[in-house]
């Protein structure tokens, strides 16, 4: 971890040569190096400091050069991730006293009060002598991705954000390309972001303008060593033939529970990659990475008093403490943690053997009957068969039970399986032997795809 | 295939997947003694949905609620004729 004093930019500076380094967006790329003699601010940076800046851009791009040239510099960095309900603006730029607002005029800047100082951020860096005289710790505030509702604005520090990051600690061979299907305005796209610039690698951004297929042949094209996504990106992923336009050495899931079927089709695809799961929150920062190709995670981990992650387990649910957790919420949302200084995740927890797995979220619980099923360990059986790609598992409502189970499944189209009423009973068949009675799915309707947000996450009513 | 028939079927495979023994089914077999328990009739009731079109049960109607096997069908026969 940094020392807390240092900026981001100075760390970035200071590391592997910045010569050759570069972050690459759809529609152009930026070498690091042109921030040693330049700016992508419209105004000189002293005129920033002590400011609670809103980072309203448009593009990935502008949105990563802002981070660079700010940390340390403004009091507050806010981050607009890019689906943000223009109705959510006015209470967002209340509850974190935002005067500044950092835009590249794209869409986003519409709903921003005029009053507002706004400073455009140009990915075409200006030639300057750009003093970087820092002001202090910059306070970073992300957005949780819930989907209704007011986004909760959640508060973390440089260090809490690159705790679970050693700047150029590993020395690969080759120079790192990292990649991700997130949002770098996400925690888990904000983690392959930090990963890149501080580990002495490039990065190239995603795009929402861009199809999955264009996005792998353009990562391709850089020579994307690493990259990263949730199990539903990583799905679409592989439904795509441009799925072997990238041939990583590291394949990282997150943000959704991985199942082994997905684990097991990503070895199978990528043959010459490392697979691994991490377990990270908004507010509970990075939990643990999984290296061993199996879906949940060692038991040993739980409990181990004194490690820089500290895991319980309470109700079902896991509660992480360490230093990479966010440290509060700005304005309403309750405290973020317990007076012990625990997460409470609300990711819900089952033991088999030596190993816990994950259920599905608290919140996310079907009750059918009086007993209790999570959407994700159904679908987790579901996309087992092998003619299931993805499945989703939601509530129906039931005079008898309350509320049944149904799946809405996507195959694999594979030669001979017909979305007939065979396949449907075979399906079930398969559930039924490996789920209590429940938890199988009532009725199961083939759809040629599923709705997976902007944070990469399979969109959930319920959730 | 008839309504009658489509939810004759249903009794017989959701039966047969939860292991249940079916009763002889007439008109005036009563739903309690069908041999199903109330998970089978809630896969029943979601799966006709599916086939039929119709939830009898969550749209409002006059209709008492069935107790017997004809009580059932006509429960259906009527929302499908809606």
């Amino acid at each position: 971890m940094p020392p807390r004093d240092e900026s981001l930019w100075r760390l970035i500076a200071r590391g592997r040569g910045l010569p050759g380094r570069f972050l690459h967006a759809a529609e152009r790329s930026v070498a690091l190096g042109e921030l040693a003699a330049g700016s992508s601010l419209g105004c000189p940076l002293a005129e920033l400091a002590g400011r609670s800046v809103l980072v309203a851009t448009d593009s990935q791009l502008t949105a990563a050069l802002a981070m660079i040239e700010l940390d340390g510099i403004v009091r507050r960095l806010v981050l607009c991730p890019p689906d943000l309900a223009a109705e959510h603006i006015p209470h967002i730029i209340e509850t974190a006293e935002i005067d500044t607002v950092v835009c590249d005029c794209g869409k986003a800047d519409l709903a921003v009060p005029a009053h507002l100082r706004r400073v455009l951020c140009n990915p075409e860096i200006a030639s300057a002598q750009p003093r970087r005289d820092p002001h202090g710790p910059t306070e970073w505030v992300l957005m949780t991705s819930g989907t209704t509702g007011v986004p909760k604005l959640v508060v973390h520090s440089l260090a809490s954000l690159v705790g679970a990051i050693r700047p150029n600690g590993d020395t690969p061979t080759e120079r790192a390309v990292w990649s991700t299907f997130y949002d770098i305005r996400r925690y888990g796209g904000l983690q392959i972001f930090f990963r890149a610039v501080l580990g002495g690698g490039s990065l190239v951004l995603s795009s929402a303008r861009e199809t999955t297929a264009d996005f792998l042949a353009r990562a391709g094209g850089c020579g994307v060593t690493l990259i990263s996504g949730t199990p539903s990106h990583w799905r679409r992923a592989l439904m795509s033939p441009a799925a072997g336009r990238i041939a990583p050495r590291y394949v990282r899931l997150s943000g959704e529970i991985a199942d082994q079927a997905i684990l097991d089709d990503l070895r199978a695809f990528y043959r010459d990659a490392g697979v691994a799961h991490a377990f990270a929150t908004t507010e509970a920062g990075v939990g643990f990475a999984v290296n061993d190709n199996l879906a949940g995670f060692p038991a040993e981990l739980i409990e181990r008093p004194g490690e820089a992650v500290e895991m319980k387990i309470e109700d079902g649910s896991l509660q992480i403490r360490s230093d990479r957790t966010a440290s509060r919420y700005l304005g309403p949302g309750g405290p973020l943690r317990d007076a012990d200084g625990f997460v409470d995740t609300g990711d819900m927890l089952d033991r088999r053997g030596e190993r816990y797995f994950f259920m599905g979220r608290r919140g996310g619980i079907i009750n059918v009957g009086g007993l209790k099923v999570h959407p994700e360990e159904v679908e987790a059986v579901l996309n087992r068969h092998p003619a299931v790609r993805m499945s989703l598992v939601k509530p129906r409502k039931n005079p008898f039970t309350g509320a049944v189970v149904v799946a809405e499944v996507v195959l694999r189209n594979l030669p001979g399986d017909a979305p007939g009423a065979a396949l449907q009973s075979d399906i079930i068949a398969a559930c039924r032997r490996g789920l209590p009675p429940h938890k199988v799915p009532a009725a199961i309707r083939f759809v040629g795809s599923l709705d997976v947000g902007t944070a990469g996450k399979l969109a959930r009513r319920n959730a | 295939m008839s309504v009658k028939s489509t939810i004759f079927s249903q009794f017989e495979q959701v039966s047969g997947e939860q292991g249940k023994t079916l009763a002889a089914l007439r008109d005036d077999t009563l739903l309690l003694e069908s041999g199903l328990d109330s998970l089978c009739f809630a896969i029943i009731v979601a799966r006709l949905e599916d086939e039929l079109g119709v939830d009898p049960f969550q749209t409002a109607t006059d209709d008492k609620f069935p107790v017997t096997f004809g009580d059932f069908v006509k429960f259906y026969e009527n929302a499908a004729a809606r």
